[in-house]
């Protein structure tokens, strides 16, 4: 495993008139295990074919610990791949797939037949693939096919780093519970450094330490999840983590208060006079419906006036879709909560984001 | 309405479709839900004529249809590969059906310009499919569906290669773009939270039969079956088996005891159902708000297995027994591997399926009242 150091890695496809990816400055930690997340186009699948060398980077270094691999070719990058749709070889059988990238390698680098064996076989008990071992692989289930990839990946125990490539997009959503689960045990007991491409955010999220959020060819993003949640560091992080994403109103600051449409929110601080666009942050879990009507015994007036457009029932909660004046609100209801029949929304303060021309208005310098 | 009677499809010696009945009506919107191959291609294939059933018959407004060839059944349908033609713009496009139907031109320009402000690419009219992104491409093979003003619209898996926000956004969007044409809107999905965002009707699919057929948060809260509750659940829905004594049941060592509704039921082996949200860390604080004739919560023993941390919420799969549970709760919680855990749980949010895997009780909905 290794310590992976980006210097102003960066990529153009057209001679440098578009960045697909912009200078990117990170290192990241060896035995890690990071996901790069954004929509398509942001440049993630980019990074992951300059650190696999599929792509060569019009500009900077890249490091495996000390050592500068920029220059050289895939195979020389001791690197284990995941991609979207199975490669395997459908007359081998399955542990004979597994064996494949053991037995390939050659001089001081080779194993013995005993290690390949011993490695195949705990792929084959991590996984689940017991009943399957000796079958050929022609004629399994894509599902099927896709544990394999996965298995091939993993077998490896000397590799730098394994990178996946939306691994999971074509798997049903109950095979990707039990792999996304399984991956994370297996990278708890090897610590194989790991990077992640994906678009799906519950996959990111659950699968990685760090999540490194892309926006046409910028990092915009780089934390724990809880820190993506809690203090997204722009507004398109802030929308593009959670389901659904994160409110995002105009306001004017006026001391401690926020005013929405000539509404005042009460802030946790006092905000001195920003510039620009300012914009109040709060995610729709930090929402809370009160108001009377709809027997919900609630007396009090507090919060804002806000008429309920629609709800969506996702089963362990509901989604209301509000209009706040102009603008538009998601609010998570619990499963219980009856809606009231003059609703009004109460911002949990501590939960509230300020943002400056779509920057996050830091707290830390108080 | 489109009728589906007793409708089977045999290849060979394998049923791809096994008599199947539903009635979906004008202006609803349908959802077919289950894992790949579960038949959801197949049966849409044989409502859009493209497939023959080996039995029964498809009835529109009670016609059969059998006898009609596709081309002139107004059906419309959507796949997962979004399908444009390369070399035409935009607005050709979307055009294209219209063209066919030889419309008169001011009102194939009407038609076209208000599919493409329903689906916003007023500004891409003039631009051909590869210069857009993906969402922008599915969304004029959708116009292209709309402006054919069909009465039967079928999306299979439409949204499955698009990024996940796109995909949010349009879910929200489909059923009331489709809402003003006043079809029969079918489709299909692998992904229970997505047919719950959906709404509308759901029809599970099982090994190309249709397992349950209704309102989606009905079918989903009110599962006729294990196969139906475990097809509609994501997280995977925790089950174990179970059995009862009197007012208690009994699993593994663990006991549950049970309300006096729940106490009724006969005596013997059941499997139990719990959703993963309702399976907790801490023991319910509340519990005087609850039923009075609810018992207080249970508690098993589990062992952490890993925990999944989604920045509001931590799943944690856990080891009870020889089962393997997931629980779903607010907030960030880090548990090492091997962590000792109790997960409580209220005996009044179980499933309870019999021998045959036939529902015998489900939670109450109180809020729903």
């Amino acid at each position: 495993m290794a310590k992976i150091t980006l210097n102003n890695i960066a990529h153009s496809y057209d001679g440098g008139a578009n960045y697909a990816l912009k200078p990117l400055s990170h290192a990241w930690h060896d035995g890690g295990a990071y996901a790069l997340l954004g929509p398509s186009g942001c440049g993630k699948t980019t990074l992951l074919n300059v650190i696999s060398g599929l792509l060569q980077p019009s500009e900077g270094q890249l490091f495996f610990d000390d050592v500068d691999v920029s220059a050289l070719p895939t195979e020389r990058r001791n690197i284990a791949q995941v991609f979207q749709f199975p490669v395997l070889y459908d007359t081998m059988t399955v542990a004979e797939n597994l064996a494949f990238p053991l037995r390939n390698r050659r001089g001081t680098d080779k194993l013995a037949a005993a290690d390949i064996q011993q490695r195949v076989q705990q792929a084959i008990t991590l996984l689940g693939l017991e009943v399957l071992a000796n079958r050929k692989a022609r004629g399994l289930s894509a599902d099927d096919k896709q544990k394999i990839s996965l298995g091939r990946g993993l077998v490896r125990t000397d590799v730098n780093a394994i990178l996946f490539d939306e691994p999971l997009t074509v798997i049903d959503p109950h095979l990707k519970w039990q792999l996304r689960t399984q991956l994370k045990q297996i990278h708890r007991q090897f610590g194989h450094t790991m990077i992640y491409v994906t678009h799906d955010q519950t996959e990111a999220l659950t699968f990685a330490d760090k999540v490194v959020v892309m926006l046409a060819g910028e990092v915009v993003q780089m934390g724990t999840p809880q820190e993506l949640f809690d203090a997204p560091r722009h507004t398109f992080v802030g929308r593009f983590i959670g389901s659904p994403g994160m409110n995002i109103l105009p306001c004017e600051l006026q001391g401690a208060e926020a005013i929405i449409d000539g509404y005042a929110v009460a802030l946790a601080r006092e905000y001195p006079a920003l510039a620009g666009v300012i914009e109040l942050g709060i995610r729709p879990e930090f929402v809370r419906l009160a108001g009377t009507g709809g027997d919900t015994g609630a007396q009090s007036g507090e919060g804002l006036p806000v008429q309920i457009v629609g709800v969506e029932d996702v089963g362990r909660h509901r989604i209301a879709r509000a209009r706040l004046h102009s603008h538009t609100l998601d609010i998570i209801v619990p499963e219980h909560q009856p809606i009231p029949a003059q609703p009004r929304v109460v911002f949990d303060q501590s939960r509230i984001c300020i943002y400056q021309n779509s920057q996050l208005v830091s707290w830390e310098d108080d | 309405m489109l009728e589906l009677a007793g409708v089977s499809r045999r290849l060979g010696n394998e049923d791809h479709i096994h008599d199947v009945s539903l009635q979906l009506e004008r202006g609803s919107m349908n959802v077919l839900l289950g894992p790949t191959l579960s038949g959801k291609t197949s049966l849409m294939r044989l409502m859009a004529g493209l497939d023959r059933p080996t039995s029964g018959d498809i009835l529109l407004d009670g016609v059969s249809v059998l006898g009609i060839p596709v081309q002139k059944r107004r059906v419309a349908m959507v796949y997962q590969q979004f399908i444009n033609y390369p070399t035409l713009t935009i607005y050709e496009n979307i055009a294209s059906p219209l063209r066919v139907a030889r419309l008169a031109a001011a009102e194939i320009d009407q038609k076209v310009r208000h599919a493409a402000d329903l689906l916003r690419l007023t500004d891409f009219l003039h631009k051909r499919p590869a210069e857009l992104s993906g969402g922008q491409q599915q969304r004029t093979a959708i116009a292209r569906a709309l402006v054919k003003q069909s009465q039967l619209v079928l999306l299979d898996e439409p949204l499955a290669n698009l990024d996940y926000k796109l995909r949010e956004e349009l879910r929200q969007e489909l059923p009331r773009i489709f809402a003003e044409l006043g079809a029969i809107l079918v489709y299909a999905s692998t992904e229970p939270s997505e047919a719950l965002l959906l709404g509308g009707n759901t029809a599970t699919l099982h090994e190309g039969r249709v397992t349950q057929f209704g309102r989606t948060i009905d079918v989903f809260q009110r599962p006729v079956d294990l196969v139906t509750a475990q097809t509609f659940s994501d997280p995977p829905l925790n089950v174990a088996r179970v059995s009862k004594h009197g007012a208690q049941l009994r699993l593994d060592q663990f006991v549950i005891p049970l309300s006096d509704a729940q106490a009724a039921l006969p005596d013997g082996d059941y499997t139990l159902g719990l959703r993963p949200w309702h399976l907790a860390l801490e023991p319910e604080q509340d519990q005087d708000k609850g039923d009075a004739a609810v018992p207080a919560g249970c508690a098993l023993d589990g062992l952490v297995k890993v925990t999944e941390i989604t920045g509001s919420e931590t799943y944690v799969h856990a080891q009870v027994g020889a089962q393997s549970w997931v629980s779903l709760s607010h907030g960030v919680r880090h548990l090492d591997v091997g962590t000792a855990l109790p997960l409580y749980f209220s005996p009044a949010k179980i499933y309870l399926f019999d021998n045959t895997g036939r529902l015998v009780l489900a939670p109450e909905q109180s809020w729903q009242k």
